[in-house]
């Protein structure tokens, strides 16, 4: 399965998006239908960063639906990621860092299941995971690097890269090799229907691993017209023709973050980060049942957070027009 | 005698240390926990024309006192920011060479200034499983680093575990050699002392004690030998005004606890 990481062929990956549907047309769908388009095996990759703008909501739907043996990638994992392992979508994560965040400490999810070899973990720096989406996106098989030399992640990483002695400068380099993901998750603030789509505050990867995969799922805060869309095209950061699917799923990113419509449920965090420290399989067990297999909607979903969450997650992250 | 732990706490010490370190004008990326508070403190004190930039993709915000972000990755990181960038662009600026200074926290560091964030024990069976490098590995590869640590025997070993960000290596040129051609360790600020690194053979030394801190307690914390400057100083401790504005800062004390 770890082929699936592997640099494509290049006229394999013209080829396939050569045979993709690159119209202007009407791509809007259920969760459910979209989460369909997720096959096992995929290597999956996921937009955002930590606990912002995490596509949740097609996480909960491909945990609901039980795909299994995806490969999942992300700049940086928060707890999206332990409940990809808990539910045994996923037993192979690449990431440059991977715990809740830094206030609730290690991860005891991710230590259990990597440390007891139920999980991989491959480790990259942070330039480097941007830099192979980058090349996945630019078409190239590599990009050179300064960055993973010396170090013990470079090591990690050698059967996977190359060095190089640059043939203009002599200088040394590593050469990252680039990462085309089957399928691309993103959540955004706004999309049209065809599938433009528009990030409000930190874009992250998000433009890099649209452009790189062979098939993009967006979720959307909002669903615009595409006339909007026309009005400010210097806002769209992701072009129709790159996506496959449009889900509008309002709060689609709760308990995390979407910028400057809400901020991360802090309190849930810290109850997650409670529940999962006392016992980490119970812990993460409990709380997909209760928050994922149990609820037959979205709106189940957001229910189990509560209106009072809800509102003062979106006080909060509204906030940050007030400047 | 110890230094008055009533007066301040321990990661208060580390912020008001490290944000001394800093200049105004430098353009510096921060990690979070100490070193985003730190370069904060530095901005409302003496550097108020010193640029942030964080690794979500942040270019020179002013944080929100009460409002610290939880990682580098959040709306709360890009108040009144002159910048959004995606990441990957925020990172090559280290490897363009826009940046004064990298500072990141540590959770273990060795004689040479390398950094583990990724493996306690053997890598292939791990004792524990840390989060890993995030923007650590380029950073310390890119720029010239300071580290704001604890200091504990267990943090401070003669060889790290793993390299997940590295110092000087093995010292001498190791560094320069591996094709790390930039950057490397400045400073270490602890809750104990000051330290820089060796010109020749690269090893960490103590160039400060904080008030109160005697030579031994620092080796006794300390998992290797450790020169100390033969020009060794005494800082200030912090003051009621770097105080101040540090408690305005972090009120919740989310880092500083």
């Amino acid at each position: 399965m770890a082929d699936r990481l592997q640099v494509k062929p290049y006229l394999d990956l013209r080829a396939e998006t050569q045979a993709r549907d690159r119209g202007l047309h009407e791509k809007v769908m259920s969760l459910e239908e979209a989460a369909a388009l997720v096959h096992d095996g995929d290597h999956v990759a996921i937009g955002g960063c930590t606990m912002s703008r995490t596509p949740m909501a097609m996480i909960w739907a491909l945990i609901r639906q039980g795909r299994r043996n995806l490969i999942a990638s992300r700049s940086i994992m928060s707890n999206e990621g332990d409940l990809l392992l808990a539910s045994g979508v996923s037993s192979h994560v690449v990431t440059s860092w991977f715990s809740q965040g830094i206030v609730w400490g290690i991860s005891k999810v991710m230590r259990l299941h990597v440390e007891t070899g139920k999980a991989r973990f491959d480790e990259w720096s942070h330039m480097s995971m941007g830099l192979r989406y980058r090349a996945g996106a630019m078409g190239v098989p590599f990009l050179p690097t300064r960055s993973m030399m010396g170090s013990d992640v470079g090591k990690r990483a050698e059967s996977e890269t190359r060095e190089m002695t640059c043939p203009f400068t002599g200088d040394q380099l590593v050469l990252l090799p680039a990462l085309n993901p089957d399928v691309a998750i993103i959540h955004v603030q706004r999309a049209d229907s065809y599938g433009n789509a528009q990030i409000d505050g930190l874009p992250f990867m998000d433009m890099d691993i649209a452009m790189a995969a062979s098939k993009v799922i967006l979720t959307t805060e909002r669903l615009i017209d595409n006339a909007q869309i026309r009005r400010a095209p210097d806002r769209t950061r992701i072009p129709f023709f790159t996506t496959d699917a449009v889900v509008e799923v309002p709060f689609g990113c709760a308990p995390h973050e979407c910028y400057g419509t809400y901020e991360p449920f802090f309190d849930q965090m810290n109850d997650y980060a409670k529940l999962v420290s006392a016992d980490p399989d119970k812990g993460a067990a409990r709380y997909l049942k209760n928050h994922f297999y149990d609820t037959a909607t979205w709106e189940d979903y957001l229910e189990r957070f509560g209106t009072a969450a809800m509102l003062d997650a979106s006080r909060r992250g509204r906030s940050i027009y007030d400047d | 005698m110890m230094t008055d732990k009533s007066a301040y706490t321990a990661s208060e010490l580390l912020a008001v240390m490290s944000a001394r370190l800093l200049d105004d004008g430098q353009i510096v990326f921060a990690g979070v926990g100490i070193p985003l508070l730190a370069v904060t403190l530095a901005q409302r004190l003496h550097a108020p024309s010193l640029t942030i930039l964080f690794e979500g993709g942040v270019i020179g915000p002013f944080v929100v006192p009460g409002e610290l972000p939880p990682s580098t990755n959040e709306q709360r990181c890009t108040r009144k920011a002159n910048m959004v960038l995606p990441i990957t662009d925020v990172m090559l600026l280290l490897q363009r060479g826009y940046i004064d200074i990298g500072f990141m926290g540590g959770a273990q560091i060795d004689r040479y200034g390398n950094l583990n964030s990724s493996f306690i024990g053997d890598p292939d069976k791990p004792k524990t499983r840390l989060p890993g490098t995030g923007g650590g590995n380029d950073i310390s590869s890119l720029t010239n680093m300071i580290v704001a640590m604890k200091h504990e025997k267990r943090r401070f070993v003669p060889e790290v575990d793993f390299v997940t960000s590295p110092g000087f290596l093995s010292g001498g040129t190791s560094r320069a050699d591996a094709g790390l051609v930039t950057g490397g360790m400045f400073r270490v600020v602890t809750d104990l002392a000051l330290m820089g690194f060796d010109g020749e053979n690269r090893q960490m030394k103590v160039l400060a004690l904080h008030q109160g801190v005697s030579r031994d307690q620092v080796l006794n914390n300390t998992g290797f030998d450790l020169a100390f400057d033969d020009e060794l100083t005494e800082t200030e401790p912090p003051s009621a005004d770097e105080l101040a504005v540090l408690r305005k800062l972090d009120p919740e004390q989310l880092y500083t606890a």
